[in-house]
């Protein structure tokens, strides 16, 4: 069965390192959070200018002037800290964020990725997300494995403008996790469970890498 | 005896003339210069180029200049959540430069600070790209780009002091510090406003030397975008 949202977020908290200072983009990435083991300490960036996002605030508690990257209001942590957004990516750019999980409408078989503009219809702009994938050394993309008319979103190439350039190192799906390779390529590491390796490979436009077993996800 | 203070928004924005470049700090809505805004559709000020990472919503914050056509040019990082600006950049009615959000920090920053270019690796290899230099340095490829200024920046503050020193809060920092450094002429609306020697040095963000005008804002309604929250208490 393909998995919903939570699976998705469920399934890259896993990946997860204890201590890294990470990024969260809007929608299934923020959902990352609340799936993290308690056993594992890491420290959550937000581009507009804060070091240590807590959980959202009760009703008494919201502040206007807190909120994440998102527009969401949210609460700071012990040890957290505030800085202006240029201070905020030079943590990005400067290497400093470990690992950024971003949605995506396409990403190609080399790691590039598309998700700011549709030409003609729709365009959000790409706020920090040019200056993410430029940097961080770990992007690890949650995204839904085909659009909502039933198009691969795993290509040869992508079609959509592109955010950045052979910078994507992971795909977690609602059908599968997979490893892009530096040589070109999705390597199917982990499928959804009871999803066969078929679907995966019918779901999967650009060059599915299929070796051995592939083990389904544990959630 | 330097004197920044005035009587309030209206004051502030008087001499800002049709086609000035503005700069409007603020994230979404969180930080954003209301009091100004609000003077500057009393005035009806036209032809406006104004840097602002997001536009505001439909019905507050910059969106509010856009409905009145007050806006020639935005130069932003996000569209997001604003449906009036989003028709006009796809209806072609606006001129609009999106950057990303780093980009537009640093571009801002380097007006600030006396720095022509600099070179980023956002957006390499994407349309941000194109017509701008591409160097490489220790096997990478960054993009040149260069320092933006303003006729007027217009910054909100939470606390200020008659010589301009200001203090934000929280994430209401975001674009307003080095915002009010690139602008020729800053001005600086704060919640609550103290003679000269009551904020602590220590704890000052944006130094008095940026500043040219100040006062204290009024009716703040720091409307929320997204406001979630945890159930219980």
């Amino acid at each position: 069965m393909a998995l919903d949202k939570i699976g998705i977020a469920k399934r890259i908290a896993q990946e997860v390192k204890d201590g890294s200072y990470i990024n969260l983009g809007i929608g299934i990435p923020t959902l990352v959070a609340n799936y993290i083991p308690d056993d594992i300490e890491v420290v959550l960036q937000s581009e507009n200018g804060l070091l240590g996002i807590g959980r959202f605030p009760h009703e008494e508690q919201v502040d206007a002037d807190l909120i994440n990257a998102g527009k969401q209001t949210v609460t700071m942590l012990p040890g957290s800290s505030l800085f202006n957004s240029s201070e905020s990516f030079a943590m990005i750019r400067g290497g400093h964020v470990h690992l950024t999980i971003l949605g995506a409408m396409e990403v190609s078989e080399n790691g590039d990725i598309a998700n700011w503009k549709i030409p003609g219809k729709m365009v959000k702009g790409m706020g920090g997300a040019m200056d993410l994938v430029a940097s961080a050394e770990n992007i690890i993309v949650a995204m839904q494995h085909k659009s909502r008319s039933g198009e691969s979103k795993l290509l040869k190439e992508c079609t959509l403008p592109i955010t950045g350039i052979k910078c994507v190192k992971k795909i977690v799906t609602d059908l599968a996790v997979l490893k892009v390779m530096p040589e070109g390529g999705f390597k199917l590491l982990e499928r959804a469970p009871s999803v066969s390796v078929e679907e995966i490979k019918e779901a999967t436009e650009g060059k599915l890498i299929v070796e051995g077993d592939i083990p389904e996800m544990v959630i | 005896m330097i004197n920044k203070v005035v009587s309030g928004a209206d004051e502030a924005v008087k001499d800002i003339k049709d086609n000035a470049v503005l700069m409007l700090g603020g994230f979404g809505l969180c930080g954003i210069p209301e009091n100004c805004i609000s003077a500057l559709l009393k005035t009806g000020v036209k032809g406006l180029t104004c840097i602002s990472n997001n536009a505001g919503v439909d019905d507050f914050g910059i969106g509010l200049m856009l409905k009145t056509r007050q806006v020639k040019k935005m130069i932003s990082s996000y569209v997001g959540e604003n449906a009036e600006f989003e028709r006009q950049l796809l209806a072609g009615e606006l001129e609009v430069d999106l950057l990303p959000q780093g980009t537009l920090a640093e571009r801002i920053r380097a007006g600030g600070a006396g720095i022509p270019a600099f070179f980023t690796p956002a957006g390499y290899g994407t349309e941000v790209a194109e017509g701008k230099e591409v160097r490489e340095f220790h096997g990478k490829k960054y993009l040149m780009e260069e320092w933006l200024k303003a006729d007027f920046a217009l910054v909100k503050a939470w606390k200020g002091d008659t010589a301009g020193n200001l203090i934000f809060k929280g994430t209401a920092r975001n674009f307003n510090p080095m915002m009010a450094a690139a602008g020729k002429i800053t001005i600086a609306e704060v919640e609550e406003l103290v003679p000269t020697g009551e904020l602590d040095p220590n704890h000052i963000h944006t130094p008095g030397i940026y500043v040219q005008r100040i006062f204290e804002g009024k009716d703040y309604e720091k409307r929320i975008e997204q406001r979630t929250v945890t159930p219980g208490n």
